[in-house]
């Protein structure tokens, strides 16, 4: 889900009504077109050529489990950073500043070195070929059918929303019609993900990262050049803003009321880094399955830990021309919501510096990398989603021994009809767009208790099957009750997010932290009074019981563990520097 | 990628792309020395140097990956 860390809903929601657009903000030349037209010609080819290689389920569901530890890697990043996410982020650099950059930060680089090092070992000794498989082989069967049920029903919904947003957003920037947009996309993606199944997923989303990079690195080198350096732009800011602190990450984080996002440093640190973002980067499925497809163990846990020190740099791309646009755009950017004629909202951050500084063709790389990055995004749920609907609800619940081509075959329907659902999904949202902060917020909502059921599981041997399960619940039906009681009474958020000044974000924080906590809890009671498994039932799949290979042989510069400390190190001087 | 499918490496295809928009910007780019494109900083040439950029990262993946070497 590469949008989830970031609130599409309430981005959208505040966006201006489609119908009401009047003008769009970059218009494209031939050679613009030509450059779009060859990306889509690419993705195409590509996904005939990779069919001959998906034909078996391990093929089409994993790509053979032979993808070398770079490309999983970048896979796996690239999963992340959808289009929306990076024009959202750009748009909230703009608003609050260079705190944005602790979703890229604390929000990602210590759970991904985790999972590297700490909870990849497990996900692929067991062989699992997804989270709720793994769930099945530690607790049974229905932990597997929740989180398998709950993840199927959520991607989809998730990707029609994305979808939407796409559209929304091509209309915004470009002027198109919203149905090509949704169509020409959808169908493109259904192709190729049909035909070469995660193969095709995986080769796109490499593809894709270089898209976004060489596609957008050209406004913070240009703006860089235009402020005269950092310094240069912190200048500008001042002149602009006075009186504003856009440029430190952890100075006002001692009080709700101090910063902009209404967000505690205990909310970033415990709600951010540790709930969310490790829940997000360990347990959904949709990035994880690009690392369980790596060809042997060292490569699991090194492909995290390389895509670690490119989310590390993502800020340069996304969060630098936000804080750009703040030194040198000649005119202040408002709230979508009150947009008034010949000015533009925060939203439009991203496609302004891309039309100020980029002219023909590179114009066209801009935006092709923004399609690529809406396209892989869908490309990913629904690829994820055929696993798990073939392997953790049709073939254990629907038709358990069939022959492997027949769940092929049942995996490239499942792409087809997942992707015609997602687009129902997105005319859905077009006509009810608050149905976006739901979906969202039910996605988050179980991502929570699921890292909570996932993490015991495979460090706390002693934990049951039952405990497992009901742990997974009570967190999940807690998070939902907690997420309606604010919709219902505004008031019951002083005592969720711990003060009234609490924003969304801060809200969403607090929310999964006690989600987890309910979920350890409940787990922790259960396991007490129930049965747990016998230790040779666990081996392969919980710390203790399982030999983890040994990585003495290997010099220093070979080991993960040693790339996953220097990447916490590479951490802690960036928030230092930015203090 | 693995050897014993011969699956052209996604580097390849990388480099193929690459090499494609490198061409079509480093052209534009050379049309543009006469009229620049209306784009603040566009006297530097951005479009010149960054479809060259592109020509030369995609020429050498292409080179490394190429099919006939696998």
């Amino acid at each position: 889900m590469n949008s989830l860390m970031f609130p599409i809903g309430l981005w959208l929601f505040a966006s201006p009504d489609p119908a009401g657009l009047g003008q769009k903000l970059i218009s494209l030349n031939p050679v613009d077109y030509a450059i779009i037209a060859i990306y889509f010609a690419m993705v195409l080819g590509i996904g005939f050529y990779l069919k001959r290689f998906a034909k078996s389920g391990e093929g089409f569901f994993l790509a053979g489990r032979e993808i070398t530890a770079w490309v999983a890697g970048l896979s796996f990043i690239s999963a992340n950073l959808g289009a929306l996410e990076l024009m959202g982020w750009a748009a909230a650099s703009y608003q609050y500043g260079i705190l944005a950059a602790h979703w890229y930060w604390i929000g990602a680089i210590p759970a991904i070195v985790f999972l590297g090092l700490v909870m990849m070992p497990f996900y692929y000794i067991s062989k699992t070929h997804s989270v709720p498989g793994y769930l099945q082989l530690r607790y049974g069967e229905s932990a597997r059918g929740l989180a398998a049920v709950m993840f199927t029903l959520m991607t989809l919904l998730m990707a029609g929303i994305d979808m939407y947003a796409m559209a929304l957003v091509m209309k915004l920037v470009l002027g198109w019609d919203m149905n090509f947009s949704i169509w020409v996309s959808a169908m493109t993606v259904a192709v190729y993900v049909a035909l070469g199944g995660l193969f095709s997923a995986i080769f796109n989303e490499v593809l894709q990262f270089f898209l976004i990079w060489l596609g957008a690195l050209l406004i913070p080198i240009l703006g860089l050049m235009e402020t005269g350096g950092w310094s240069g732009l912190v200048a500008r800011i001042h002149q602009n803003f006075p009186g504003g602190d856009y440029t430190h990450m952890w100075r006002s984080m001692g009080s709700f009321a101090d910063n902009p996002m209404g967000i505690h440093w205990t909310g970033i640190v415990f709600g951010l880094g540790w709930v969310i973002s490790t829940g997000y980067w360990t347990t959904d499925f949709l990035v994880v399955q690009r690392i369980i497809a790596a060809k042997d163990i060292r490569a699991a846990k090194l492909a995290p830990i390389i895509g670690s020190y490119f989310k590390m740099a993502v800020p340069f791309i996304v969060i630098l021309p936000g804080l750009l646009a703040l030194a040198v755009l000649p005119f202040h950017l408002v709230p979508a919501n009150q947009v008034g004629p010949g000015q533009h909202g925060y939203n439009e951050v991203l496609p302004l510096m891309l039309a100020r500084y980029c002219g023909p063709g590179l114009l066209g790389l801009g935006i092709t990398a923004l399609i690529a990055g809406f396209m892989s995004g869908m490309a990913g749920n629904v690829s994820a989603f055929a696993t798990v609907w073939t392997y953790d609800v049709y073939r254990p619940f629907i038709r358990k021994a069939a022959a492997d081509a027949h769940y092929v075959k049942m995996g490239r329907w499942c792409i087809i009809v997942g992707v015609l659902i997602s687009i129902g999904a997105a005319y859905f949202a077009m006509q009810f767009r608050s149905i976006m902060d739901w979906v969202q917020a039910l996605f988050s909502i179980f991502i929570a208790p699921l890292f909570g059921t996932v993490l015991l599981g495979m460090l706390w041997k002693r934990v049951t099957p039952a405990a497992g399960f009901w742990g997974l619940l009570a967190g999940t039906v807690s998070s939902m009750t907690m997420f309606t009681l604010v919709k219902v009474n505004h008031n019951m958020l002083a005592y969720i997010a711990l003060s009234s000044n609490a924003k969304d974000m801060a809200e969403n924080m607090y929310r999964a932290l006690w989600s987890w906590l309910i979920c350890v809890i409940v787990t922790a009671a259960v396991t007490a009074f129930t049965k747990p498994k016998p230790i040779e039932e666990l081996t392969g799949l919980v710390y203790g019981c399982t030999e983890l290979p040994s990585e003495g042989h290997l010099p220093l510069w070979k080991r993960p563990v040693f790339w996953g400390i220097v990447s916490l190190v590479l951490f802690v001087v960036l928030q230092i520097i930015f203090w | 990628m693995p050897e014993d499918h011969h699956i052209i490496p996604v580097w390849f295809f990388v480099g193929v792309i690459l090499l494609i928009y490198g061409v079509l910007i480093l052209v534009t780019g050379i049309q543009e020395l006469s009229s620049p494109p209306p784009t603040v900083l566009s006297r530097l040439h951005p479009a010149l140097w960054w479809g060259a950029l592109l020509v030369i990262i995609g020429a050498i993946y292409v080179y490394l990956f190429r099919p006939s070497k696998s």
